[in-house]
């Protein structure tokens, strides 16, 4: 089965919160909607389900516009960031609740529940009711709930938004393998970059209503074709510095000259935008062909495994990371490095020229 | 500014009578040195709500004493322990605006006019609120709120420690950044006392200087980061920071090496007598490299290799054991086997969960 | 969110069409109608025009007068109830307990004058009041204090003041409380910590947290209060004289004493409006107070 939007808009109040989206989802395929707040994750999210109706355009299944159909008759299950279960039930209820709406016969039901207990591992926890269990066995039975509906469109709105840090992680590893044994269409919301990189499949980056970028995961993440795209898909924020070209040389924002080495030399005279994450600025000496920047130190963040150092330099803030654990003193001042081999440039008009690993 | 003393303090929700198991707060004796940075850090119902709320005041301890500078705060309102205190969620007074805001704590105290002024601008200034003193305070967004709050807290020059519960809860993820190294920032100008409740160990790593990592009630584990990433005493400190946590797999473990599933694995240290009781070797995923299957390195099955961006980990599992571990830049995967190369010097042993130290 | 359009469903509506057109509908375009003739009710009908609206709207004519003269007792009663049963209410929310057993207790005894149907609790006052058999009659004028409504304006007026209050404040105060219980704990404890009086909490917190709860008390007391007709009715019947008259208790008086249906029909009429304006002029006001938030624009 496959679900498409075709050139939908959605006007609300005189506001576009859906600008002209055209989407193909086919089956079997995970598909992870990435962006900030406010970006259109959740009003796309209600159109492909069908609870509200684009003002313009048309949402089409297996070729067919169901643009007016009532959600109730489409074969669509959704799972929201607040555990929503019925609190009355127990979990082996909440969980069988829409095969009993379904009117299915008792043995299909109680094979269809103890399966999706197993694969979410609830099997002990079926006689509870949903507020004896922690959150993260909550939202565990909303999923399990979602998915032995067998319904052909899920969608999870960011369903571990709510969830402590641990329990996310934890689920955020097993959901690749749930979505896998269950052969549905995937929609999942999220707003940060390691869940999308961690889910895999295909990413969708979208800003303000707008798709930017739609590619497998990985790919988006190396090729973002716009600074957009690229800062919708970086955490810590993406560092942007403007830059000049000019007769094999180069001339950053805030004063600093190099010669226009690495992917600088495909790219012709003008001004230009260049984007790189915090991975790629290094504060480390000893390597040749990197461009320095003075800048200073305003504040170290010690994660144990990497440290994050901010910087001020020229008005901005950069972040950079390193592995390990490193003190850098408020105040100190130190050069950043750039390697111009491992950044994204992009063009006044945000559109990607250049970027490691590209001919 | 205060140093802090919990001497042995602990607390159940069901009265002091309850057997000690059950205490929401098991008994717990630490020194908080003024001017500290601290973050509780833990899973929900771990006791992490339960102390800060015992030093703040809102609930009385059945158990023991607290001590700010030595003086015994324990029978005091939470008023008179001067601490301030930033919520989950913003709290803010809706009629108000953000300066007449900041100034209630003052206003109260009788405090004159123009020192209350002159304190409002200070800490408005030091919050980037300035350019908003003037507007209604709930027109704000929530992180401003959330700074109004703690501005509310900073204006008092004579505010002992300053409490946070989880602040940035409700703040968007892209600013999160920001008011982190805001908070950084500003305990480095003020020298207060801070402590930060969390269940997210980022927060808590960034944030504080010493870290008490907190489970089922009870202090497992107090220190730097560094510490608490490179020496974790207990088992749970070792799973619950790091992202992914630690591996902690059962062996054998005789001399200066730990044998897993028949495999022999060097150690640094030399360890004896880890007979009897739950043996455990706990390495982080980083220490231990893919790489290609060879007789020399342990067998393990790889399930699946998540790409992270700047770094990759292979998901693999040792007979029943699930382990997760790093994936070289150069590695390329053939087949579903890998070998497992461990690094020594970041292999620790564990007997019944705590850290056994071993002989050099 | 905006369903998709299902026609079918006008189906289930046309029987409550049917019924209130009958019950509703029909009736009120024969009030209508009358209020433009001149009639007594049996079937005689003489075109009046806007007569008696403009005779109702002349305070000089004898309609006029009366009109006038109820309409402001109307407000001065619905001021008067408003400025006891709002802050008595309040104040009985305030001194609520929170939690245990004694929450539903009092939730029970709050409730109760709520549940009295309203012409028994007329009836109750009306004896209560009496100098001889009532309770509240007899023990006044036992201690010296000459307590007579049926013969006393003021008696009269202070009786149906405190027999409103008693019957209606349990509503303020629940909506009240219900307000309150919905404040986070957080609030409090800030205000601890920040050193604020009760009196400051009160203000600073707690009031601007009911104001939407208090809009919405008030609105109803102040529409309910307008209409009243049959409790002051029960124990007064309007007097001594016409001392305690309401627009409601004239309409009767006019349509069913003095079958001047005509006068009747526009007067109710005029009645009506008064109270749609009141409402919609709430209604504005509430919705605006919320639009002076920020509104979030659609969803993520």
């Amino acid at each position: 089965m496959s679900v498409a939007l075709d050139h939908v808009t959605r006007i609300v109040d005189g506001v576009a919160t859906i600008r002209d989206v055209s989407l193909k989802l086919e089956s079997g395929t995970l598909n992870v909607l990435l962006g900030p707040t406010l970006s259109g994750k959740t009003s796309i999210m209600r159109l492909l389900a069908g609870l509200d109706k684009p003002t313009t355009g048309k949402v089409m299944v297996d070729g067919k516009d169901v643009t007016g159909i009532d959600v109730r008759q489409r074969s669509v299950a959704m799972v929201y960031q607040q555990f929503i279960n019925y609190p009355s039930l127990s979990v082996y209820e909440n969980i069988a609740s829409p095969l009993r709406v379904q009117g299915k016969p008792k043995a299909e039901i109680n094979k269809r529940v103890t399966e999706a207990a197993r694969l979410l591992r609830l099997e002990s926890f079926l006689s509870r009711t949903p507020l004896q269990l922690s959150g993260g066995q909550q939202q565990r039975t909303a999923i399990a709930r979602a998915l032995v509906k067998g319904a052909d469109l899920v969608l999870l709105d960011e369903p571990l938004a709510n969830l402590d840090y641990k329990l996310r992680e934890e689920l955020r590893t097993e959901l690749p393998r749930i979505f896998e044994a269950s052969g549905a269409i995937f929609v999942y919301a999220t707003t940060e970059p390691s869940e999308a990189l961690l889910i895999g499949g295909r990413t969708i980056a979208m800003w303000e209503g707008e798709v930017l970028q739609v590619g497998e995961t990985p790919a988006v993440y190396r090729r973002p074709e716009t600074l957009r795209v690229a800062q919708v898909f970086s955490d810590p924020p993406l560092n942007v510095v403007g830059i000049q070209k000019l007769n094999g040389s180069v001339e950053y924002a805030g004063g600093v000259k190099a010669p226009a080495s690495g992917l600088y030399q495909k790219i012709g005279d003008g001004t230009y935008r260049v984007g790189f994450r915090a991975h790629q600025l290094e504060i480390a000496d000893g390597q040749t062909g990197r461009h320095a920047f003075p800048a200073t130190v305003t504040v170290t963040e010690i994660t144990g495994s990497e440290s994050f150092v901010h910087l001020h330099r020229d008005d901005a803030n950069w972040v950079a990371v390193l592995h390990g654990v490193h003190e850098f003193e408020p105040g100190q001042k130190l050069d950043a490095m750039l390697d111009p081999d491992s950044v994204f440039v992009f063009d006044a008009g945000g559109r990607l020229v250049a970027s490691p690993g590209s001919a | 500014m205060a140093r802090i003393d919990l001497v042995d303090l602990a607390h159940s929700y069901n009265g002091d009578r309850a057997p000690t198991e059950s205490f929401a707060l098991k008994p717990v004796t630490m020194t908080w040195r003024q001017g500290g940075a601290y973050a509780l850090l833990g899973p929900s119902g771990c006791g992490k709500t339960t102390l800060l709320n015992l030093i703040s005041g809102i609930v009385t301890p059945s158990r023991g004493k607290i001590l700010f500078d030595g003086r015994d705060v324990t029978p005091l309102s939470t008023q008179k322990r001067n601490i301030a205190q930033v919520f989950q969620f913003p709290v803010i007074y809706d009629t108000m605006t953000v300066g007449q805001n900041l100034a209630f704590p003052l206003k109260n105290r009788g405090v004159p006019k123009g020192e209350i002024d002159k304190r409002v601008a200070e800490i408005a200034k030091l919050l980037d609120l300035t350019a908003d003193i003037n507007r209604k305070a709930t027109r704000l967004t929530a992180d401003a709120k959330q700074k109004i709050s703690l501005g509310r807290g900073l204006v008092r020059s004579d505010v002992a420690a300053v409490l946070f519960d989880e602040p940035l809860t409700v703040i968007d993820p892209e600013l999160k950044w920001q008011l982190r190294s805001k908070l950084k920032a500003l305990h480095r100008e003020l020298d207060l006392t801070m402590i930060y409740v969390t269940h997210d160990q980022t927060e808590a790593l960034t944030f504080a200087d010493t870290v008490v990592v907190m489970h089922d009630g009870r202090v497992v584990q107090s220190g730097t980061p560094a510490e608490l990433f490179e020496k974790p005493e207990h088992t749970f400190v070792g799973y619950f920071i790091g992202s992914p946590g630690m591996n902690i797999v059962p062996a054998q473990v005789s001399g200066r090496e730990a044998r897993i599933d028949g495999h022999r694995i060097a150690l640094n240290r030399s360890y004896s007598g880890l007979n009897g009781g739950k043996i455990e070797i706990g390495v982080r995923p980083e220490p231990v490299d893919v790489a290609a299957p060879a007789p020399d390195l342990l067998s393990a099955k790889i399930e699946r290799i998540d790409d992270l961006g700047r770094l990759r980990f292979a998901r693999v599992r040792v007979g029943e054991v699930k382990l997760a571990a790093r994936v070289p830049p150069g590695f390329s995967r053939q087949g579903d086997i890998a070998g497992l190369r461990f690094d020594p010097a970041h292999v620790h042993v564990y007997a019944d969960s705590l850290l056994v130290e071993g002989t050099a | 969110m905006d369903k998709t359009v299902n026609q079918k469903a006008w189906f289930l509506v046309l029987p409550v069409f049917a019924v209130v057109a009958f019950s509703a509908i029909l009736p009120l375009m024969t009030v209508v109608n009358y209020s433009v003739q001149d009639t007594f009710g049996n079937n005689q009908f003489f075109w009046n025009g806007v007569g008696w609206f403009k005779e109702l709207l002349d305070p000089t004519s004898d309609l006029g007068g009366r009109f006038f003269a109820s309409l402001w007792r109307n407000l001065f009663f619905s001021t008067v109830i408003l400025l006891i049963e709002v802050p008595l209410g309040i104040l009985i929310a305030l001194s609520m307990p929170r939690e245990g057993w004694q929450v539903a207790a009092c939730l029970v005894i709050l409730a109760l004058p709520l549940l009295i149907p309203w012409n028994v609790v007329g009836t109750i006052w009306q004896i209560f009041g009496r100098g001889d058999i009532g309770l509240l009659g007899y023990a006044l004028n036992s201690i010296g204090v000459n307590y007579n409504y049926v013969a006393n304006d003021i008696d009269a007026w202070v009786t149906v003041i405190v027999m409103d209050v008693w019957h209606w404040t349990s509503l303020v105060a629940l909506l009240c409380y219900a307000g309150l219980k919905s404040i986070p704990d957080a609030y409090y404890q800030a205000a601890q910590i920040d050193g604020a009086s009760r009196w400051a909490v009160f203000t600073a917190i707690q009031l601007p947290k009911m104001h939407r709860v208090l809009l919405i008390a008030v609105l109803l007391r102040f529409m309910d209060s307008f209409m009243i007709y049959t409790e002051p009715f029960v124990v007064t019947g309007g007097g001594p004289g016409n001392s305690t008259t309401f627009v409601s208790i004239e309409l009767v008086k006019i349509a069913l004493g003095q079958f001047d249906l005509g006068k009747a029909a526009a007067l109710s009429l005029v009645y009506n409006l008064i109270i749609l304006i009141v409402c919609w002029v709430f209604y504005t006001v509430m919705t605006n107070a919320g639009a002076a938030r920020p509104r979030k624009q659609g969803t993520a």
